[in-house]
């Protein structure tokens, strides 16, 4: 069970300010996720803001096809601006970054909830992206790469000194999170996407 | 003093580092700071090095300053949270400690308390915005502290061969914006590399430091190679610690390739940082050999 929650409406308002042209996904929800539907489609109507909806974002197979079918938009547009769980923007990312046709890979995302924690089993679609719920989603500023998830030490402001060649310092399997956000970002050449220049600081009061 | 006074004079500074033994006896630490005390500016105190636990390297430092030397109070974000960070900065101020190191700390599974719980609760970047935050009479959480703010030289560290170079460049310089104050590097080997590695970071405009660290066996060059990251030692070093195996045995090849490296990479950056991992008896002579 996940519960998310929109983000503060200002921030999204104020991200999409900035941007010239914006593709907006919003997914319908899941029975594992408490998720508020109602209120996102409210402010996205009251605020004209042009969406798509779409069914599970966490499973690849309906969204290859999904992305294949808004190709054209999904081209067209400067960013994504994606209304889901931290598991459905994690996954959604990495399925642009995959794909093969470069318009689409250098796509960025931008996340427009937050995860809450919440106690208890979590009845989750497997997925390889990960999602601590940690309420305060730091996706926006880590190429759409949790680090909470996939840094051993959730470290917020950058890679730490223990990484051998790309693998982290506490399992020589484990690929290192921090070395993947700075490779993506790399790669789709966008230095600003690999944090900006405030200083992040984990917020434990929100979790139980 | 502060170190940062020393770069500012255009002096070459020469720092050493201690680790605080597994118990609460400290004579042998002292006599092994008192070798070496009057050939360095500095001497840096571990905080429970390699997620070992040890004696508190707050505590170590107070006594060496109490003998008049200078230590740099090393302090990861492993075993503390923000509260207690700063709280245990706040003590160095009391206890007159001026210099820190800030890190974010090895992971507890690679020590000997592997069940533990790792903290993280900050790390390098934030922990020097906490410092400066202090600076400033005011707590992380904006409350305003008693009296007057303290006053710090705070550094960091950077790994010139790493593999992950960029990244590692990137995390230097939000740490240079973050108010770190100079650097400390992994041990270096590769000369061209750090060459090439002080071209990439001249603009920051902060003193580096270059790791030594001095060379005991074959195995431990192996180890390294395999185990730590950012280290590399390269083949022609790893075949001469083999050659002559008594000189090795004696510490002389070890301090030999040490002093080299020294005399190659000083034209190249502000000051050397020495980690004799237990050796500190050989510092005097590596610093002898290599002119300094
Ligand atoms: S940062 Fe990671 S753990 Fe936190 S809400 Fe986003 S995906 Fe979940
Ligand atoms: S090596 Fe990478 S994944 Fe591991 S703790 Fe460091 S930054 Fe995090």
């Amino acid at each position: 069970m996940l519960i998310t929650e929109i983000k503060p409406k200002e921030e999204i308002l104020a991200f999409l300010k900035e941007k010239k042209s914006i593709f907006v996904i919003q997914c319908y929800g899941c029975k594992e996720v408490v998720y508020p539907f109602d209120e996102i489609q409210k402010f996205l109507q009251e605020n004209s803001i042009n969406y798509v909806l779409q069914d599970y974002l966490c499973n690849h197979e309906y969204s290859k096809e999904y992305i294949n079918k808004c190709k054209e938009q999904i081209e067209n547009a400067e960013m994504l601006l994606i209304f889901s769980c931290g598991v459905g923007v994690q996954s959604f990312s990495e399925m642009l970054y995959n794909n093969t046709e470069l318009k689409i890979k250098g796509k960025k995302v931008y996340a427009g909830c937050d995860t809450l924690y919440v106690n208890g089993f979590q009845g989750l679609t497997a997925t390889e992206p990960n999602c601590a719920q940690c309420r305060k989603c730091h996706l926006n500023y880590t190429c759409a790469i949790c680090p909470i998830t996939s840094c051993s030490k959730s470290l917020l402001n950058g890679q730490c000194g223990g990484v051998k060649n790309g693998k982290c310092e506490v399992d020589k399997e484990m690929d290192c999170g921090w070395e993947k956000i700075f490779k993506k970002s790399e790669k789709m050449k966008d230095k600003n996407c690999v944090l900006d220049e405030k200083i992040h600081l984990h917020d434990f009061k929100i979790i139980p | 003093m502060k170190l940062k006074k020393l770069f500012d004079d255009g002096k070459f500074v020469v720092t050493s580092e201690v680790g605080p033994p597994k118990g609460w006896q400290v004579d042998k630490l002292l006599h092994e700071t008192e070798i070496i005390k009057d050939k360095v500016s500095a001497i840096n105190v571990t905080d429970n090095q390699s997620s070992v636990m040890r004696l508190s390297p707050l505590v170590v430092s107070k006594l060496i300053k109490d003998r008049g030397m200078e230590p740099v109070f090393q302090i990861t974000c492993r075993d503390r949270n923000r509260l207690a960070l700063q709280s245990d900065i706040l003590g160095a101020a009391t206890f007159g400690i001026e210099n820190l190191l800030l890190l974010t700390g090895d992971h507890n599974k690679l020590g000997d308390h592997p069940d533990s719980k790792p903290v993280f609760d900050l790390d390098s970047i934030s922990l020097a915005y906490t410092v400066k935050r202090l600076e400033q009479g005011v707590d992380l959480a904006g409350n305003k502290l008693d009296g007057e703010p303290p006053k710090f030289c705070i550094g960091g560290v950077v790994s010139p061969c790493s593999d992950n170079l960029d990244s590692q460049i990137s995390k230097m310089e939000r740490k240079v914006k973050a108010g770190m104050e100079f650097f400390q590097t992994q041990a270096v080997y590769e000369v061209d590399k750090f060459i090439k590695f002080m071209d990439k970071v001249k603009g920051f405009g902060v003193p580096v430091m270059v790791g030594i660290v001095v060379l005991k066996t074959v195995g431990m060059a192996k180890f390294m190679n395999e185990n730590v990251a950012g280290i590399h030692v390269p083949d022609n070093l790893i075949e001469e610690l083999r050659k002559d195996k008594e000189k090795t045995k004696s510490g002389q090849t070890g301090m030999e390739i040490a002093a080299k490296l020294i005399k190659e990479l000083k034209p190249y950056c502000q000051g050397v940082h020495l980690m004799p991992l237990g050796w500190d008896d050989k510092v005097p002579k590596i610093l002898e050999l290599a002119g300094l």
